[in-house]
């Protein structure tokens, strides 16, 4: 590779650019938000301007070019297969093994003069950074978890301060990641709404009886996938499974009271399911939160997922009981 | 992020004082502040927020530290109890998380 064929790329992110992030929100074709791997310029490079390393998946790859400009600098992009940094690290794809891979091929040490690779800080569980210096020559430098802080890191002499290298999980953060926790779970519904009505058909007014249960569905699904993150903070314990059957409880009791009418039964069965719907979609938020400990997710749902199962065969029994009893609904 | 602390008395991670030589990689990688370093040697201050993801005992020079290291996703998790070891990433897609 010679220094004409390297693409240049830009540091403002396009209309194009913004949309495709919007999609990935929404988990649309994912799975095709990629990038080339190999070496990018951007500005006008030269021997001793700075190789940052970046994963395929095109946002990590967009965010950190954005947070490149004013900067010469090289991009060296491995194949992760269009994961982003830290799920990548996590799966062992943003690697050791792969920097030393790509620096070979893409024949690094012909386009600087140093021997340093400046990689995002949450790249660092599938990457060490002495194995690299002793695989491929080139020193490891831990960047910033956030590309918007390089200029600050590359102003501070190359170091990230406490602040650049603890994770965040604001309000933001954390509802720019709902729509893919309602959007994976299309085809799921589909399931579980069949499932209601095929129970619902037990008695009488099927039809009814079956679009209240799919919106006690629904009351449980918006409560854990959307209610919870974004309440995470103020919700009570450390349980997400605990704090997804509180939203559960509260938004299907509402529900109740602002829709009342319905027997004690039809009621405790849509409240009972509600509650078990959100605290199971919570739980599983666990994975897309940048705190939760492998050892104690493990340990939560060895607790909370026999509940679940429990809670949902109670209220299963409680809406086919009511359906013989009668009472409202 | 001190607001944001999961359950307690679970990590596995370890730290072998002995072994270790201060200089610091842990806390460079440590994406929740659990290290310090006191008299020159490496200190767990706040082991309730480790995250268990495996970063510090990946870069430290002399093995001195130690963690059992995963993704803390329940999906993946639930994965690994149905399938074993035929487990993916839990979120379904090809390109996930």
């Amino acid at each position: 590779m010679t220094d004409e064929t390297i693409t240049t790329v830009g540091t403002r992110l396009s209309f194009r650019d913004y949309f495709g992030a919007f999609r990935m929100r929404v988990g649309a074709e994912r799975e095709k938000y990629r990038v080339a791997p190999g070496i990018y310029k951007v500005g006008a490079p030269s021997l001793s301007s700075p190789v940052f390393v970046s994963a395929n998946y095109k946002m990590s790859f967009d965010f950190l070019r954005r947070g490149l400009s004013g900067i010469n600098a090289w991009i060296l992009v491995l194949n992760t297969r269009g994961v982003n940094v830290w799920c990548a690290a996590g799966k062992k794809t943003f690697s050791t093994n792969e920097i030393v891979r790509m620096v070979k091929e893409s024949e690094l040490e012909n386009f600087v003069s140093h021997r340093e690779l400046i990689l995002p800080q949450l790249s660092a569980p599938g990457v060490s950074a002495h194995e690299v210096m002793k695989k491929s020559g080139f020193k490891v430098r831990f960047g910033p978890i956030r590309a918007e802080d390089i200029k600050r890191f590359m102003a501070n002499g190359k170091k990230a301060d406490a602040e650049m290298r603890t994770v965040t999980f604001n309000i933001w953060e954390r509802f720019i990641l709902t729509p893919r926790e309602l959007t994976s779970r299309i085809t799921t519904s589909f399931y579980i709404i069949s499932a209601i009505f095929i129970i619902s058909s037990a008695g009488n007014e099927t039809l009814v009886r079956g679009l209240f249960g799919t919106t006690a569905y629904f009351i449980g699904l918006f409560a854990g996938t959307i209610v919870t993150p974004l309440l995470l903070p103020w919700l009570p314990g450390r349980s997400f499974a605990l704090k997804g059957a509180v939203t559960g409880i509260i938004l299907g009791s509402l529900f109740c009271f602002l829709f009342g009418g319905h027997g004690n039964m039809a009621t405790a069965a849509m409240l009972i399911f509600a509650m078990s719907v959100s605290s199971y979609t919570a739980i599983t938020f666990t994975g897309a939160t940048p705190f939760t400990s492998p050892t104690g997710v493990e340990k939560e749902m060895r607790r909370a997922i026999p509940l679940q199962i429990a809670a949902v065969v109670l209220s299963c029994g409680l809406w086919i009981g009511n359906s013989f009893i009668g009472g409202g609904l | 992020m001190k607001s944001f602390r999961y359950l307690e008395g679970v990590s596995t991670l370890r730290l072998d004082k002995e072994a270790c030589i201060g200089c610091g990689m842990c806390i460079n990688v440590c994406p929740h502040r659990v290290f310090e370093i006191v008299s020159k040697k490496a200190e767990i201050i706040d082991k309730e927020v480790c995250m268990e993801c495996g970063a510090c005992a990946m870069n430290c020079p002399v093995n001195a530290l130690n963690v059992t290291p995963g993704v803390g996703c329940a999906s993946y998790i639930l994965q690994t109890w149905i399938k074993k070891d035929k487990a993916a990433c839990g979120c379904g897609g090809h390109a996930c998380c």
